[in-house]
């Protein structure tokens, strides 16, 4: 598939702010699904920081804004050519363990009720069928549902709740996983809307569980399936905070607010 | 009954390298004593010198006490350690560099994965980032106990921020001012170029954008902190900016730091801040202390962070286990120095042997520090053990355990005269583009009869330490 991305983040400040520092992991990962044919960030009066590529292969670029602003906007567009890899992440380059992703966080630690999901649904054998069964079960567990929770809601809480978005599907999951020993992390990107009429995001979060001969293999709870050409990859990370595709703050004293726009075109041909 | 090493006396006779003190300590009267001691400790208040205590309470200014009888290495005594403390911190570099590049000690099966990759001082943010010059601990602080003429033991490897070198700096200082005489007597080795010697280490791995001389600065938490004093004392003797985070900012590939003739950019942050707190966009955001996009500009190469993050994992106790393993593994030589044996409560078997033999061991907490939450077997009650016992059962993988070392002795003033007090010795070995270490360190005294316990914390004291020249 031939995608284009066009991904506007706005952020509006009450009271002119002194200045702004943020640190981007927007740019499309190097594997054997996908293939970037042009790709631009650009951030409103922006210098450009250092970057380079992290041990886990993300690409990570500094930014920073000379206040006083009282906006400031990021702009992503650019084109991917994906294809299905049936959710396996081949020809990534990364050196970090994968026991490094074994490290539970606030947001990803499984409670009593998501051990006992884990348990009940797959062995702790560390298979790709364990993998998918513990998939399956948090698709189930959880229902599809914007606005019942937010970004601070624990994976826990998300299941109580039985109803969340593609971030609580995610940190579910990859608490189950890291209950019954399978590395589990935490993936942001985009999804291209499909044919089936239902609501999607298309900036998007699914989960990568570490299977030992596989390597990385995708799961997308959030649609019941495995990552295929639908989808571009940017960074991964321990929970959604440490995958954040934009992490940043600015030195100021009033309120923040954020507007975000994306969209996710198939191009014919 | 243990017999400890006395560092003065041997068999009745004198060692070699008190010979001078002994008609110094005999021709002392108990009345100069007394004003000797009064004026070393009216000295230290007047230079500021103090050591907030965590969680004691009570005076956050008060002092360390400062013991005037000095300890004393020969100079042939000091080869060894020398040799040995640099070994140690040649070999711990090489493993952080292992580590967070290929893992090639894993790979060989030489340490557990899982003891590296799954701790939590492992950063996985600098996976795959080398530092400038291969070196993530530039300033080493090799904990040593003394057990007889020719045996030393390392307690720990501290590989984040050492601290207590402006102690070593300090005792020298007012021990000249005291006793200029018994420094014309013995031919006692200097330990002044340490400030000197630090700055060239840092200077030594500025970033490889960094042209002409680096600006190095010296972060720190600011003046709530117990180590406040020797930050601001350290950034005066090496002529460095002594600031804190709010006074750094990013700017593109670069960290400035603001003067009152502009932003100046800065090469080389000697930090006294943990990991967690240097960058709030990286590590905890709630962190006021740190300076937000500083790691994006580390892991670029703009600017050269000591110790570099992720350092903590080369000075974890379970990982203290495996450092001799590093010598050989890394640099293909046998340890000058030896580790204190060390039970893994996390392992079964080491477990069953510690919970048996409660009584006799030293137990401390893997991630502890300062003296607190240790159990010293020999030296605690019945029901102080048995309420150890209990903590340690329920969560094993906390806690390491080590043989009661017969720490060694030096003559020390007390009340009633001298008498024998256990000590240790912190050197301070310094990486960068050389590894270098001044001829001396700090000396840390129970100052309690019969006490193990050298810790500032828990009512240690410190001494001058000398190393004879030949």
């Amino acid at each position: 598939m031939l995608l284009t991305v066009q991904h506007q983040t706005r952020y509006t400040y009450s009271q002119p702010v002194r200045g702004v520092v943020q640190s981007h992991r927007l740019t499309p990962s190097k594997f054997d699904g996908q293939r970037c044919l042009n790709w631009q960030v650009s951030v409103s009066d922006g210098i450009m920081g250092g970057s380079f590529r992290d041990g886990a292969g993300d690409f990570v670029q500094g930014w920073s804004v000379q206040g006083p602003v009282s906006e400031i906007v990021v702009m992503v567009q650019g084109q991917v050519e994906t294809s299905d890899t049936s959710g396996v992440l081949r020809g990534h380059r990364e050196i970090v363990s994968p026991l490094c992703y074994l490290q539970w966080t606030m947001q990803t630690r499984a409670d009593v009720a998501l051990g006992k999901l884990a348990e009940a649904s797959a062995k702790a054998d560390g298979s790709l069928n364990s993998a998918h069964s513990l998939s399956a079960a948090v698709s189930e567990a959880i229902a599809y549902k914007p606005g019942a929770t937010t970004a601070a809601t624990t994976a826990a809480e998300a299941l109580a709740l039985g109803e969340g978005v593609c971030q609580d599907h995610a940190h579910a999951l990859i608490a189950a996983a890291r209950h019954l020993g399978m590395p589990a992390r935490y993936v942001t990107g985009y999804l291209h809307a499909t044919e089936d009429d239902a609501p999607h995001e298309a900036s998007h979060a699914w989960v990568e569980i570490w299977v030992e001969g596989l390597g990385w293999v995708g799961f997308d709870p959030a649609n019941a399936c495995c990552p295929d050409e639908r989808y571009i990859r940017t960074g991964s990370g321990l929970d959604a905070r440490d995958a954040a595709p934009i992490r940043g703050t600015a030195r100021g004293v009033g309120a923040e607010d954020l507007d975000v726009a994306v969209a996710v075109q198939l191009n014919d041909q | 009954m243990t017999v400890y090493f006395n560092e003065m006396y041997n068999d009745g006779q004198v060692r070699v390298p008190y010979r001078q003190l002994e008609e110094w300590m005999n021709n002392m009267p108990a009345e100069l004593r007394q004003m000797k001691q009064a004026q070393a400790e009216d000295l230290f208040r007047r230079i500021g010198i103090t050591f907030a205590v965590y969680g004691e309470g009570g005076d956050p200014d008060r002092l360390i006490p400062f013991d005037m009888f000095p300890r004393v290495f020969t100079s042939a005594e000091w080869a060894r350690l020398e040799r040995g403390v640099k070994q140690r911190a040649r070999a711990l570099n090489a493993f952080l560099v292992d580590v967070y590049g290929r893992g090639e000690i894993i790979r060989a099966g030489r340490i557990p994965a899982k003891l590296v990759y799954q701790n939590a001082a492992f950063e996985k943010a600098v996976v795959g980032i080398k530092p400038s010059k291969g070196v993530y601990s530039h300033i080493v602080g090799v904990d040593l106990v003394r057990t007889g003429p020719d045996e030393f033991f390392v307690l720990e490897d501290n590989c984040r921020t050492p601290s207590g070198v402006s102690y070593m700096l300090e005792n020298r200082e007012i021990m000249m001012r005291m006793f200029p005489a018994l420094f014309r007597e013995n031919r006692i080795q200097p330990v002044d170029s340490y400030p000197d010697l630090l700055r060239r280490t840092l200077a030594s791995v500025a970033p490889e954008k960094c042209q002409g001389e680096p600006t190095v600065v010296i972060l720190t938490p600011g003046h709530f902190n117990s180590a406040y004093y020797e930050h601001s004392f350290l950034a005066d003797l090496m002529g460095v900016e002594l600031v804190e985070g709010p006074d750094l900012f990013v700017q593109g590939e670069f960290v400035y730091m603001r003067t009152t003739e502009g932003p100046k950019r800065v090469d080389v942050i000697y930090r006294r801040i943990d990991d967690a707190f240097i960058d709030p966009l990286c590590f905890r955001p709630d962190s006021m202390l740190g300076i937000p996009g500083l790691m994006d500009v580390y892991r670029s190469g703009g600017v050269s962070i000591c110790s570099a993050p992720g350092a903590g994992v080369a000075d974890d106790k379970a990982v203290y286990t495996f450092v001799p393993e590093m010598v050989r593994f890394y640099l293909g030589e046998e340890p000058i120095l030896n580790n204190v044996p060390t039970w893994q409560c996390a392992k079964s078997d080491d477990l069953k042997y510690v919970l048996d033999h409660l009584a006799e061991l030293v137990v401390k907490e893997v991630h502890g520090s300062g003296g607190y939450g240790m159990l010293v077997g020999p030296k605690s009650t019945a029901a102080q053990v048995a309420a150890f016992r209990e903590r340690i059962i329920a969560d094993p993988g906390n806690y390491i355990a080590q043989p009661t070392l017969a720490l060694s002795t030096t003559p020390t003033f007390v009340e009633e005269g001298i008498a024998p007090r256990h000590v240790d010795l912190r050197p301070y070995c310094l990486v960068g583009e050389r590894v270098e270490l001044v001829p001396g360190g700090l000396t840390r005294v129970a100052l309690t009869e019969g006490s193990l316990v050298v810790n500032s914390s828990q009512g240690g004291g410190v001494k001058d330490t000398w190393v004879l020249a030949e």
